[in-house]
């Protein structure tokens, strides 16, 4: 016998409340996990896709819209923008590094990017199988896409045009697996990169003519962005450029300088998340409000669970100091008796909360592609438990100094 | 065992009782006789420490019962007394075995899980070790009551009206079992009543007049 089992004998023999209890505390706590390991691991998977990058230049639309499609391939391109004007951004003297984006194909639910090796560098991305691309219709496949599409090395498909399923087939022209991409739990997995040149090529039967041409002139200067391709073409467009600084100050100049440009806009992508949260966070406000209203309506019937048993319990109470219990003892079971229903509450709370997460990454295939798991913990959970504790101490307290106070021989003699 | 001596005691302003002065040997056992309102509650209560601010002198198995401090007293209590109730008082949310080991678990005692067994076997109850104390009968319930009681072996044993609410045939059972029990843990008996039919069943008798 020790007051744990006690209190829980006393808990056991008011299943109905007891269970009420739990469940509405749990249901609070578990709406908080969720959120809080949804929100938590959106962002830490936003910053790591948005890592080294600091600007993203493509064509004028919303900024928001740019960067949601060019880092994290949600979104649809805000248009194309020329090479020669890209051209010129790269060669500033504020930019360290400019990597090429072209899109517009897509293999299933898969983008495929026209791109260079610097992009997937970015991502400290390792070719797991095959090797890197070096001819026009090569590609290498993310972990994801590879798995997915269950796509082999040196298997042929064909892209779509669009970003949508269904897109019309550009059947004519088949790429063809050379690589498939370690995982790097970044956006990579998702993607399908190829050169910029095969992306042209698809949408442009005239590339190969034009290619050879170039190579044939003496006074050829290649595109510091696209080396197979002369400097100041007027003709190729790409959708957008992810700019590395130089220094600090190109975070001051290099956005006002490309958006003084007709055609250009630029976005930060540390600005725009931070402005899509804003946006997100009043709809997780709502939920969060949601999930402590819910709490505190458990606290209050705990509270008042507590407060009752307390009433119906003022002769078992008695009769344990009259056994010896001291009045210590008395406060200490009734709040252990809080303490133990919270804590019931805020673990099945903490393990409803994950299960949640991890069934919807189980069926939500959007959760997947975000890179979102049910099995993380974070310490802010160890919180959620302390915090919880703490609820059932104070539920328990005015009980608790009720017992203390407790005349025991006016409550024996019956009055 | 049970000594006192100019004892008197005031419910807040209401007029003070006092109480005969009297001593009550070891293993000697006693019979607290009046009418309700006369004070036997309130002297039992204030014998078995569960009532202070009482003037005069308790003394119990050779302690100043107003000299030890709440917690030192609830100790004492748990360690030297056992009480039995009118109502059993038993601790519903437990079984019979439960509600017996609580004894030696409030007085900071042993365990001993043996002892459950011979206790319940001694009351004649010993099937219903695991039962729930709110499907035993009233007789029954009272019997654990008592099981519980000098589950500790208390020099001193306090009972409070335990038959007042029972049938002829029970009343003579529980009185004849709380006798029982007391001697064979030698423990000294004092029963408030006033109820008569346990006139003839225990010798020693104080009566007391409101």
């Amino acid at each position: 016998m020790n007051i744990l089992l006690l209190v829980w004998n006393y808990l056991k023999a008011k299943p109905l409340n007891t269970a009420l209890n739990i469940v509405l505390l749990s249901l609070g706590i578990a709406v908080i996990v969720v959120l809080l390991l949804f929100n938590k691991q959106l962002e830490e998977k936003i910053s790591e896709n948005a890592r080294g990058i600091d600007l993203v230049v493509g064509a004028k639309g919303s900024p928001l819209q740019l960067i949601l499609c060019n880092i994290f391939h949600i979104d649809f391109p805000t248009g194309n923008i020329n090479l020669k004007e890209a051209e010129r951004i790269a060669k500033n003297r504020l930019v360290k590094n400019a990597i090429p984006l072209a899109l517009g194909d897509s293999y299933g639910a898969y983008r495929i990017i026209g791109t260079d090796q610097r992009y997937a560098e970015l991502y400290k991305a390792e070719v797991a199988q095959g090797e890197w691309f070096s001819e026009e219709l090569e590609v290498v496949l993310g972990a994801n896409v590879a798995a997915m599409t269950k796509l082999n090395l040196n298997d042929e498909f064909a892209s779509a045009h669009g970003l949508t399923v269904g897109g019309h087939a550009h059947d004519e022209h088949n790429f063809v697996v050379k690589g498939i991409l370690k995982r790097s739990n970044t956006v990579l997995d998702n993607l399908i990169l190829t050169s910029v040149e095969s992306v042209w090529h698809v949408h442009d039967l005239h590339t190969e003519e034009d290619h050879q041409h170039h190579e044939q002139d003496t006074s050829f200067v290649a595109s510091p962005l696209v080396p197979s391709i002369a400097a100041g073409d007027s003709t190729k467009e790409i959708t957008s450029l992810l700019i590395q600084y130089r220094s600090a100050m190109g975070a001051i100049q290099l956005p006002r300088f490309v958006n003084g440009q007709s055609s250009l806009q630029a976005a930060s992508p540390a600005f725009e998340t931070a402005r899509l949260f804003s946006i997100l966070g009043v709809g997780v406000d709502i939920l969060m409000a949601f999930a402590y209203v819910l709490i505190f309506i458990s606290a209050l019937s705990i509270f008042i669970a507590l407060y009752n048993s307390l009433r119906e319990r003022r002769y078992d109470l008695a009769i344990m100091r009259s056994m010896g219990a001291t009045r210590l003892k008395l406060v200490v079971t009734i709040l252990s008796e809080g303490v133990l229903l919270t804590l019931l509450g805020s673990v099945i709370g903490l393990l409803l909360g994950h299960g949640v997460l991890m069934i919807m990454t189980a069926f939500v295939t959007e959760t997947q592609k975000a890179g979102i798991s049910g099995i993380v913990f974070y310490h802010e959970e160890w919180i959620i438990l302390a915090g919880s504790l703490l609820l059932g101490v104070l539920c328990a307290l005015i009980p608790a100094w009720q017992a203390y106070r407790t005349d025991i021989s006016k409550v024996l003699a019956g009055n | 065992m049970v000594t006192i001596k100019n004892l008197s005691f005031a419910y807040g302003d209401q007029k003070g009782i006092s109480f005969p002065d009297f001593s009550i040997n070891k293993g000697e056992h006693c019979l607290l006789l009046g009418e309700s309102g006369s004070g036997k509650t309130t002297l039992l209560h204030i014998l078995g420490g569960l009532l202070r601010g009482y003037s005069g002198s308790v003394e119990v198995a050779g302690t100043e019962l107003s000299a030890l401090s709440e917690t030192a007293l609830d100790h004492f209590r748990g360690k030297h007394m056992g009480f039995v109730f009118q109502r059993n008082h038993l601790i519903s949310a437990l079984t019979v075995e439960k509600n017996l080991i609580m004894a030696p678990y409030l007085a900071e005692l042993p365990v001993e899980h043996q002892k459950v067994d011979d206790v319940l076997r001694s009351l004649g109850i010993a099937e219903k070790k695991h039962t729930k104390v709110t499907e035993l009968s009233q007789g029954q319930a009272q019997r654990v009551a008592i099981a519980r009681a000098v589950f500790n072996n208390p020099p001193v044993i306090l009972a409070d009206e335990p038959t007042s609410a029972l049938d002829d045939k029970s009343c003579a059972q529980v009185i004849n079992l709380l006798i029982q029990q007391a001697n064979a843990h030698k423990a000294t008996l004092l029963v408030a009543t006033h109820d008569q039919r346990l006139k003839d069943m225990i010798s020693k008798q104080i009566s007391l007049h409101g």
